[in-house]
């Protein structure tokens, strides 16, 4: 098929509507505003709807509303409102609902800038709301990527009854790039037995819930969970190596900042330099023991985690290199990124460092 | 032998939880006989909210979600742009509606969503232990009240049917309460009225239903009754507060 220009924050909400995503969700913010904007336009011809809520609060309700009633939903908002959305999120999770969300992250914390980010790490993989639960977190790099990501996003939604979020930044969601719309690969999904669609008198009710209020069954809830999780992380890990095989500097970076990371190890290879990027894709489940295999089975002597944050993800690094390896971190928080020359350099200083 | 009287089949088997002398389980049954009589127990959705009334999705026959806490209206948003041909209510405490959510039911109704809100007034927060509502009267005292609600700290009680009456998108409001056979069958009027324009499609419907919480009240379940009568009916009027019913033609239309 041919490839077509797409900008990020309309390929996004394309790419729900192809998934079969027939209702969104959302309240403006930027740098997202084209995702509802898109929705607000297309939906009609599709007989969706788009719905522009009072809040993100009361959008991310809605869309557990709607989930819970058998439909796709989406919502999507960019960092502060993503804030708003952890109240629902965690209901979501703990009625395990499938609805997948997106986060067009910008500098924080606070209203911080609209400048692209990625200081939602901790908020997307350790859950900012309360509880234990986990969403499953997906980084794209690329816009193509993103599309192909957020049409899966919803087959894993409803595979496993959780949500999904597709973390990308304000880069991705601004860029023009260009775009073949695949169809990810075929998934046997299971039917939704359990949505509020009404009894029609042939079943016993359906209940969608997230309140367990003997700790007993809250706890036999919470094992079920892990259970999910684990399936989850022995089924949907992703990442992708550029350049590692006789890679002796590894940067490990995701969405954006491993495209940048990408030109400072083609530069420094050029510089007779052997880098290397290993970029997680899924940020939970955590690519950790491919890390580990990455980083330990070649030359590579010395690790960098690079990020547009002050140094979130580099605890899931160490996590996976135990040890193994130095690590350092080179990044900048608020909506600025670091540059390939900042990379590059960071690489010498890493390598002369072992 | 014929049968005068029995448990609606809007409600399960599961046995209540709600204190002596407390009228949420007037209000359930009269939900549970209004979908009965309507027959759409089979084609309705309830949101349960959080406060006492929590287990509603335990005890109502029909398919059930449990909202967080205020977000009831969201959720009934969610379940009915997904289903526009099921009738959709929220069950909601004065705590969670007019606290909590004031913002989710305020745009609920401004939207005119076409779902029934089932709003429970106790003048104060019962799950959590008798603290002060929204709705706790002037002088009324609450656990985080010692002294009383006193207007220059905490402001005056805020009526929710009054104030969601002004927006166009809401359909029906109306006020009552469950003390007495007659209240209650007014009560249950009320709710079919709102059911029935629900699926009219007239837009957002809402009671409000004055109740009782003699455990955080400190009162008997009779003296609760009492207090209720003279204390906050004269806040809270009875009454319809809107009835747009031409909006009904209109969506006919
Ligand atoms: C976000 C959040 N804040 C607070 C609570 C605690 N909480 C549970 S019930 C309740 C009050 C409910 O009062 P009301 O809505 O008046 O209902 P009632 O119990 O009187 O029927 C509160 C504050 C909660 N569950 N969630
Ligand atoms: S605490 Fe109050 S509102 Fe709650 S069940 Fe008891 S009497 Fe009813």
């Amino acid at each position: 098929m041919a490839k077509e220009l797409w900008k990020g924050n309309e390929a996004v909400a394309e790419a729900a509507i192809r998934a079969g995503c027939r209702y969104f969700f959302g309240y403006p913010i930027t740098p997202q505003n084209e995702i509802p904007e898109y929705f607000a336009r297309h939906m009609p011809e599709h007989d969706g709807v788009f719905l522009q809520a009072e809040s993100e609060v009361a959008a991310i309700n809605m869309a557990y509303g709607a989930a819970g009633s058998g439909a796709r939903v989406m919502t999507s908002s960019s960092s502060p409102g993503i804030s708003l959305k952890q109240e629902g999120i965690s209901y979501i999770a703990g009625a395990e609902l499938p609805v997948v969300i997106v986060n067009m992250m910008r500098g924080g914390p606070g209203l911080g800038s609209i400048a692209p980010g990625q200081s939602d790490y901790f908020q997307a993989t350790r859950g900012g709301g309360n509880g234990d639960y986990r969403t499953v977190v997906l980084a794209p790099a690329t816009i193509q990527e993103m599309t192909d990501l957020t049409q899966e996003a919803f087959d894993i939604a409803d595979l496993y009854r959780i949500p999904v979020l597709v973390l990308a930044d304000g880069m991705i969601g601004q860029m023009m790039e260009a775009v073949e719309w695949k169809k990810p690969k075929a998934r046997k999904l299971p039917a939704k037995g359990w949505a509020t669609d009404g009894t029609k008198g042939k079943r016993e009710h359906n209940i969608i819930n997230s309140l367990f209020i003997d700790p007993k069954d809250c706890t036999q809830h919470n094992q079920n969970l892990q259970k999910k999780h684990d399936l989850i992380t022995q089924n949907e890990i992703r990442f992708e190596e550029y350049l590692t095989d006789d890679a002796e500097v590894l940067f490990v970076a995701y969405g954006t900042t491993a495209r940048i990371c990408q030109s400072a190890a083609i530069k420094l290879r050029e510089a007779g330099v052997k880098a290397g990027v290993f970029r997680p894709i899924s940020l939970w489940p955590y690519p950790e023991k491919e890390l580990y295999l990455c980083a330990n089975r070649g030359c590579v002597k010395t690790v960098v985690c690079a990020e547009m944050s002050m140094g979130q993800m580099i605890d899931d690094v160490k996590i996976a290199l135990n040890g193994s390896k130095p690590v350092r971190f080179i990044g900048s928080g608020g909506g600025t990124f670091p540059t390939s020359a900042e990379l590059m350099a960071a690489a010498h200083t890493a390598l002369e460092g072992v | 032998m014929a049968v005068v009287y029995q448990r609606s089949k809007g409600l399960t088997e599961t046995e209540q939880h709600f204190c002596p002398g407390c009228t949420h389980g007037v209000i359930h049954k009269l939900v549970a006989e209004v979908m009965e009589e309507l027959d759409i127990i089979g084609s309705t959705v309830g949101v349960a909210s959080v406060g006492c009334s929590a287990f509603a999705y335990n005890y109502f026959a029909c398919d059930m979600q449990q909202a967080a806490h205020g977000r009831a209206p969201a959720v009934a948003t969610g379940i009915k742009r997904v289903h526009p041909d099921l009738a959709v209510f929220t069950y909601q405490g004065d705590g969670d509606l007019a606290a909590i959510g004031t913002a989710e039911i305020v745009h609920a109704a401004m939207r005119g969503e076409k779902i029934t809100a089932i709003f429970v007034n106790n003048a104060i927060y019962g799950m959590t232990g008798g603290q002060m509502a929204p709705t706790t009267l002037l002088g009324q005292k609450a656990t985080t009240a010692p002294l009383g609600r006193q207007k220059d700290l905490h402001g005056s009680p805020i009526r929710m049917a009054e104030m969601l009456a002004t927006l166009d998108g809401c359909a029906y409001a109306e006020r009552v309460m469950v003390t007495d056979p007659a209240s209650i069958a007014k009560a249950k009027r009320a709710i079919k009225k709102a059911f029935t324009l629900q699926l009219a499609g007239a837009g957002f419907t809402m009671v409000e239903l004055l109740s009782t919480c003699p455990t955080n009240w400190g009162l008997s379940p009779v003296e609760a009754i009492g207090w209720l009568k003279e204390n906050l009916v004269p806040c809270y009027p009875l009454g319809v507060y809107a009835d747009r019913a031409e909006q009904k033609e209109e969506a006919a239309k």
